[in-house]
């Protein structure tokens, strides 16, 4: 089991989804956050005055997959988040030790 | 107007209190106009939804989210404290008789509202109502000054300075123009207040933050505006409200508050196009903040104007607005490296400085204004505006200064630093503006 752990500009997180759910998979946990990488941050200007935010707006998804599944997986994401454009993100994936399924205590590939 | 029509009034109330004790209330009820009183009860209203919760709520947006309950505070603790002081002594100085020394402070008589009862009139309207509306631009002319020194401030230093301000600024300077003071006599024309309200409070808010310094990390590390669509909900009840405060401003509902209607509304639509248009072109981007500044700077410079000036001093103040305020943010935040964190002085002060010299300019009736007095030229006019915004310039930086220092010696201007880093939402109110669980 893998779990995959994306960095995504916040607008790509729709199509990310819907690309997910094409290759079948399906749940994941979204959550907003903010970061910065190579570019570091970026400016904004209010009112004349330029204000450096070293902290960009991210989602971050966190998806639980089979090790079959992994592959597909991280090529829909990359394909469906990238714009080309700095600041689209990253994607890491990690192993998973051990799963549970808290309703029904399944645990490992059938808890997921 | 506004001026000749309190000159009147404050020669006319002890008189108006002998008739009324000799022949009763048919008399007052003759010269009661119940149109103008109705429109004065809702203009009261309006100008009260400026401060509450208009810029509050303003203001509120443009600071850091860890901030954003303690700017709220400011501005409703201003609002109790400036009523409290209102009805205690303040609107005595400033609008009661001040005997021997009236030329520059009215006198302790009317504190409490001592002998003013609901058959008392102002004018044509109860003095009653004359005192709430006063009383919603004592609220509002500290309120702004909240934008100065929002993030760093100690809140018994904002309550202390508010009240002391109120008594040592705002009293003399309403009372000098509005009030039958030397400046009245000089023949200054704010119809609404760019000196009174927007003149004193920026100026005393730049005065006031070099005494208290600039942010933590100013300018280098300043976090940008936490909520621009909070501040944009502010500005507009603003300018909903600011129709109370200009056109509520002839004290009567007449041509006058018609037309005053009128050029704030204009101003503030140019002003905004203008402000948002210059920044098209200098960053690419027009930003919503940036148009509701400019409504708010058409709508401080046109104030002082507002009675005396038609659709074309209008254009060009809403223009000169835009124009002047956005390169006097730069100027006073960047070049001078002033915080004064909200703009109060590019964006209040210098719009109210604007709109109160070219009133003797727009007031011309061959400019498309109402005239001005007669036998007055624009440049005699002009030089008396120039007095009147000096003097009474003159007067805020002086006393802010000493205030912020007795201020500074007694309950203490600034929070510490840690206070300051954890944010004043926690440190000074112990309560969160944001739960994200």
């Amino acid at each position: 089991m893998k779990m995959i752990v994306a960095i995504l500009q916040p607008h790509r997180l729709d199509t990310v989804r819907e690309a997910l759910a094409s290759v079948g998979v399906h749940g994941m946990t979204a959550s907003e956050a903010q970061g910065y990488g190579r570019q570091g941050g970026h400016k904004e200007i209010y009112r004349g005055a330029e204000y450096e935010v070293h902290f960009v707006p991210k989602v971050k998804i966190e998806v639980a997959v089979s090790d079959d599944d992994e592959d597909r997986a991280v090529e829909a994401i990359q394909t469906a988040a990238q714009t080309g454009r700095i600041g689209d993100g990253k994607i890491f994936v990690l192993d998973i030790s051990r799963a549970v399924r808290i309703r029904t205590g399944e645990s490992g590939e059938d808890a997921l | 107007m506004r001026i000749s029509r309190l000159a009147t009034w404050v020669a006319a109330i002890p008189a108006l209190l002998i008739t009324l004790t000799a022949s009763g209330q048919a008399m007052a009820a003759d010269a009661l106009s119940s149109g103008d009183t109705a429109w004065i009860i809702t203009a009261t209203a309006l100008v009260l939804f400026m401060t509450l919760p208009g810029l509050a709520l303003f203001y509120a947006g443009l600071v850091r989210a860890r901030n954003v309950l303690s700017v709220l505070m400011h501005c409703v603790a201003v609002a109790c404290l400036a009523s409290i002081a209102w009805l205690i002594i303040v609107y005595s100085l400033a609008f009661g008789d001040g005997g021997g020394l009236n030329a520059y402070i009215g006198g302790t008589g009317k504190a409490f509202l001592a002998g003013i009862g609901p058959e008392t009139l102002a004018g044509n309207i109860p003095e009653t109502v004359f005192f709430m509306f006063q009383m919603t631009f004592a609220i509002i002319t500290p309120a702004l000054i909240v934008g100065a020194f929002p993030e760093r401030m100690r809140f018994s230093g904002v309550l202390l300075f508010t009240l002391l301000w109120l008594i040592l600024v705002y009293a003399p300077a309403c009372h000098w123009i509005w009030g039958g003071g030397w400046l009245a006599d000089m023949g200054v024309m704010d119809f609404a207040g760019g000196i009174v309200v927007h003149t004193t409070a920026g100026v005393s808010a730049l005065v006031l933050v070099m005494v208290l310094g600039p942010r933590r990390g100013f300018p280098r590390e300043i976090r940008p505006p936490h909520n621009p669509g909070m501040t944009v909900m502010g500005a507009c009840m603003l300018w909903v409200g600011w129709f109370g405060f200009n056109a509520g401003s002839a004290l009567a509902a007449d041509g006058a508050a018609g037309m005053a209607m009128v050029v704030t509304h204009i101003s503030a639509a140019v002003a905004s196009m203008v402000w948002a248009a210059i920044e098209w072109v200098r960053f690419g981007k027009p930003s919503v903040i940036g148009i509701v500044t400019g409504t708010i700077a058409g709508l401080a410079a046109i104030t002082p104007a507002s009675g005396f000036v038609g659709p074309l001093g209008a254009v060009v103040i809403g223009v000169l607005a835009g124009v002047i305020c956005q390169w006097c943010t730069g100027l006073i935040k960047q070049t001078l490296k002033i915080d004064d964190s909200l703009d109060v002085f590019a964006v209040h002060g210098v719009g109210g400085i604007i709109g109160t010299l070219l009133a003797a300019v727009f007031a011309v009736e061959s400019l498309g204004g109402l005239g001005l007095a007669e036998g007055v030229s624009m440049g005699d006019q002009f030089v008396v505006q120039v007095i009147g915004v000096a003097a009474v310039a003159l007067l805020s930086a002086v006393a802010t200064w000493i205030i912020a220092k007795i201020v500074a010696v007694t309950v203490g201007l600034r929070v510490s630093e840690e206070e300051e880093i954890d944010g004043l939402d926690i440190s000074a109110h112990g309560e969160r503006g944001y739960d994200l669980t």
